[in-house]
């Protein structure tokens, strides 16, 4: 055995618990789950059934945690796991598994199936099997602070432009305001709009808020490579500034897996309960919306659907109100088939978009999107994650379809009258 | 061995045999999957309605939105096939009669016609859903001898039972023996084959349950 296998076998090891074991041993092989997953829907292939994406996982469990499996494994009538088992498993756990989570609605035993591919991965990444484009995020991520190698400088300039642009004052780490608001490196170079937005928001809010300067990277490419060691250093940063500033709460960016790795996974992998709310930014606009500080005029209206963010909606249980937010500012809102719950992901998510070797398949699972989208024929396509709206513009671009694709929060601020000035 | 001596062996020696295997290993298989535990979840939960481990255990047992088109013969001939074999089981009157003579409880029975073609049914679902894991590409790529073992586990009972008291092919004291024997293959298997779920489907499903109910998401 390699040094990097056993390394991986250990972890592995580390992360079996209760419920894996439970759902290893209720899968009856129905295949359902296959039928919940659009790199199967769309390529018709069955080694894209979710549970099978498991396997070598299964085998190992079988091995180490059960009397017949460890006797078995002892009289050597069942196969070790091998490095190149794993090295073959690696397009199955990360190119064609998005984190999407629809299997894990399905599943009629009730197995929780992405929640053993997050784990599996952990063994995955220990063992060295993860996709080259993952690892450079990751490494960026550690050693620069973003997964695009974005620095302070890069964000100063940034805060810059909004306040020459719209005269609104951008707050960088002043101490006791009421919100941390979290950038995605994605916001920062493609998405301009997104730090602007915020500041016409809660300016017409009258809420305080700043950016962090030693944090204001909110993505977490530890936790999509599987590696909780390196999830946690990113995630510490975020927790450190926001204790540093005593934020009441920390605003995670429209980005769909920085809400899960902060909102669920960060307490956990530093190993306490933070001291601070962490919101989605729909869930922030809501807020101010019931309670009035949200105040919009004039109305969209050409035809928008939205495309719900997996980790917000379906992983995330934030639902309705993006929608109360779009009716908000548009009069000819329409709903994609299977759209909140049950949504199909972009095919990007779970670090699958920076994975370059995937691309094909990616452009193949957008078909899925496409037939949704075609479905409505909407003329602009709004949803809530910068990631989301990368794939997605990529995936319309290869299927020749002219749809630009925009995000919540600048939509809903474009209808925030300019007050800059006046007050 | 005379038939009248195997049905005294499988109603005695063979059914106690079976049980204590069936109880043994229920226990020691769940407290090897229980037993591993699991860490508390240290995020702050968000509470909704309807989102929890055992509103999954009941949910679950509806198709997700969507799925019951995408694979209406899994579904309706799994619905069939458990609630027949259920019915069959528990409400057969000698069935009842043993589980009374074994745990002293007893309740009652459906009329044997019932029972009779609620077997044929059940025979028939389960026929279906074999025809359906040979012919879909996914079930067939997924399948292992266990899957193929467990079906033929599953449905000699139903099978010999029914054939027993038809008194079809062979007479009814070896068939009832050979139908005693067969559901106690199925019960020394069951902890051990994949038809450990009919214990730990609660489990999972309220592990799933609760872990997305944790965030408020009622799966």
């Amino acid at each position: 055995m390699s040094a990097s296998l056993d390394k991986g076998v250990r972890v592995l090891k580390e992360v079996m618990d209760a419920p894996i074991a439970s759902y290893f041993n209720s899968c009856v092989h129905c295949g359902l789950c296959a039928e919940a997953c659009l790199f199967y829907t769309e390529t018709g292939d069955p080694k894209y059934t979710p549970i099978h994406k498991l396997e070598p996982m299964r085998r190992l469990y079988e091995q180490e945690f059960t009397l017949l499996g460890r006797l078995s494994k002892m009289l050597g009538l069942s196969k070790p796991v091998t490095d190149e088992e794993l090295g073959e498993w690696q397009e199955l756990v990360y190119n064609s598994c998005t984190l999407c989570g629809r299997c894990s609605v399905v599943c009629p035993v009730g197995n929780d199936i992405v929640y053993m591919v997050r784990k599996f991965r952990e063994g995955m990444s220990a063992a060295g099997h993860a996709p080259e484009g993952i690892k450079g995020a990751v490494k960026r991520t550690v050693t620069i602070g973003s997964p695009m190698g974005i620095k302070l400088p890069a964000v100063k300039a940034q805060m810059k432009h909004v306040e020459a642009d719209h005269g609104i004052p951008i707050p960088l780490d002043q101490v006791g305001a009421e919100y941390l608001v979290m950038l995605s490196s994605m916001e920062i170079i493609n998405f301009p709009e997104y730090l602007a937005a915020i500041a016409k928001i809660m300016h017409q809010a009258g809420k305080t808020w700043t950016l962090c300067s030693e944090a204001f990277e909110a993505t977490n490419a530890g936790m999509q490579i599987g590696n909780s060691d390196l999830a946690r250093v990113i995630v510490s940063r975020i927790v450190a500034g926001a204790e540093k500033l005593k934020v009441k709460t920390v605003i995670s960016p429209e980005c769909g897996h920085a809400y899960t790795a902060l909102r669920w996974e960060g307490a956990n992998l530093i190993g306490r309960p933070f001291g601070f709310k962490v919101q989605h930014i729909v869930e922030v606009l809501e807020e101010l919306r019931v309670a009035g500080l949200l105040k919009t005029v004039g109305m969209e209206t050409d035809r928008l659907t939205f495309h719900d963010p997996c980790q917000l909606a379906r992983r995330g249980g934030v639902i309705q109100p993006q929608r109360n937010l779009m009716n908000m500012v548009a009069k000819d809102f329409v709903e994609m088939p299977d759209a909140g719950f049950m949504n199909w992901c972009c095919g990007g998510g779970g670090g699958a978009s920076a994975i370059e070797e995937g691309e094909a398949l990616r452009m193949e699972a957008f078909k899925r999107k496409k037939s949704q989208l075609d479905a409505v024929k909407p003329a602009r396509l709004v949803t809530a994650c910068a990631n989301c709206r990368i794939v997605l513009e990529e995936g319309l671009e290869h299927y020749q379809m002219n749809l630009p694709v925009i995000g919540l929060t600048e939509m809903i601020a474009e209808h925030i009258p300019d007050t800059a000035g006046g007050d | 061995m005379d038939p009248l001596q195997f049905l005294t062996w499988v109603r005695g020696t063979g059914l106690n045999l079976a049980l204590s295997i069936l109880v043994l290993g229920v226990l020691w298989r769940l407290i090897e999957i229980y037993g591993l535990g699991r860490k508390a979840d240290l995020s702050a939960q968000r509470d909704v309605s309807g989102a929890s481990g055992w509103h999954t255990i009941f949910r679950r047992s509806v198709p997700a939105p969507g799925m019951l088109k995408t694979s209406p013969v899994t579904y309706i001939g799994g619905y069939v096939f458990h609630v027949g074999l259920a019915l069959v089981v528990f409400l057969f009157a000698p069935h009842i009669k043993l589980i009374q003579s074994l745990l002293g409880v007893s309740w009652p029975g459906l009329p044997s016609q019932m029972v009779d073609f609620v077997t044929v049914v059940a025979m028939a679902a389960m026929v279906l859903v074999l025809i359906d894991r040979i012919t879909k590409p996914v079930k067939r790529f997924l399948s292992t001898f266990g899957d193929w073992f467990t079906w033929g586990l599953t449905f000699l009972p139903l099978l010999t039972g029914w054939m027993a008291v038809h008194h079809v092919l062979l007479p009814y004291t070896l068939m009832l023996a050979l139908h005693i024997l067969s559901v106690e293959l199925l019960l020394i298997f069951l902890p051990f084959t994949k038809l450990f779920h009919a214990f730990t489907v609660f489990g999972s499903r309220w592990f799933n349950g609760t872990v997305n109910g944790h965030k408020g998401v009622p799966v």
